[in-house]
């Protein structure tokens, strides 16, 4: 079904690193695919960390949501693939 | 105001001391942990732990809290080891009390039970998948509240079950609690039901019917959480109703 592994984990296992960037919880805040244009928390994405960073699809067409790569100074994010963040504030 | 308090909930690095190791099987070991800044925890979150070795290499893993949603400056994580671990085998079987462990958090904000929540919980877990659901179950005796759980707990023998007594005991005090084990393996003597995955028989027999919505938190391997989702959705459960908490095959969580 899936043309990807099926190696991957929940957007959850990204909170930790996502947390270094973030002042709020990413992982309950909704997404929106840019690709196909489902919103969902980013905890339901597919998330794949056994590159050499991280990378989330979309859990329905599997658009790449995010990437997160460490460099020994820097962390490069790219976003490209939500087309917003919505985070609840209550 | 509620923003400006998410804002100031920023994650940081903590140091805790071990305070006491316990076996929970053979392979798995409950580690409590005195954290003086702990801000508190939801059930369900988890922590990342960090080890360094001397030569500044650091390896960083992902374990779910055990332990209640409480104010105590304590948690406790249990930790099944894993043979080609990098960490799991130090957790499992290096630590000693009074040590200091590096660790972040709490963490995660999605796959969390709350005690105001009142409606019918189930719980589904694969093997060590059971530690986040087990806060929920402990929370949920701490909070007093009256919201009915069921557990479906898959295992592959009963030697690795976690915290059989304690469930034992939370079930036998309180009829909303109820727990089903399906081992994979091997079962106790005279199990009625034989060795093997769960089936839509056994959802069907032991899950919350659909009609009343139950919220589901699924944790276990992918395979498993993958499976189960697949059991409960065909079972007419709705998939905003799922909460999944997958960990990698090779994982140490990761």
């Amino acid at each position: 079904m899936s043309s990807y592994s099926d190696d991957y984990l929940d957007g959850n296992a990204a909170a930790g690193e996502l947390s270094n960037l973030f002042a709020v919880d990413i992982t309950a805040a909704e997404g929106l695919c840019s690709h196909c244009g489902t919103a969902r928390p980013f905890a339901q994405a597919h998330l794949y960390m056994d590159g050499p960073g991280l990378v989330a699809r979309c859990a329905d067409c599997e658009n790449v949501l995010l990437r997160l790569v460490k460099t020994r100074q820097r962390v490069l994010l790219d976003l490209r693939g939500m087309a917003y963040l919505s985070v609840n504030l209550t | 105001m509620e923003g400006a308090t998410l804002l100031r909930r920023r994650v940081v690095w903590r140091v805790g001391t071990v305070v006491a190791l316990r076996d929970e099987t053979p392979r798995a070991k409950t580690i409590t942990l005195d954290i003086p800044d702990w801000p508190g925890h939801l059930s369900g979150q988890h922590v990342d732990v960090r080890l360094t070795a001397p030569d500044g290499y650091s390896a960083v893993r992902s374990y779910s809290v055990a332990s209640a949603a409480n104010d105590e400056k304590r948690v406790e994580l249990t930790v099944e080891r894993l043979p080609d671990g990098e960490v799991s085998p130090y957790l499992t079987q290096e630590l000693r009390v009074g040590d200091l462990l590096e660790l972040r958090g709490p963490i995660g904000g999605w796959f969390v039970w709350r005690a105001q929540q009142t409606e019918p919980i189930q719980l589904v877990a694969g093997g060590s998948g059971i530690v986040p659901l087990m806060s929920m179950i402990r929370s949920r005796a701490t909070a007093r509240s009256a919201a009915p759980f069921r557990l479906l707990y898959s295992v592959r023998e009963p030697e690795a079950v976690f915290y059989r007594d304690e469930l034992q005991a939370l079930s036998a005090q309180d009829p909303s609690v109820s727990i089903t084990y399906a081992y994979t393996r091997a079962t106790p003597k005279n199990w009625s039901r034989p060795a093997g995955r769960i089936d839509a028989a056994l959802i069907a027999e032991t899950v919350w019917p659909a009609n009343v919505s139950p919220t589901c938190y699924l944790c276990g391997p992918t395979s498993f959480v993958e499976t189960a989702t697949g059991l409960l959705l065909a079972a007419g459960i709705g998939g905003d109703m799922i909460k999944t908490e997958r960990f990698g095959p090779t994982g140490d969580r990761k």
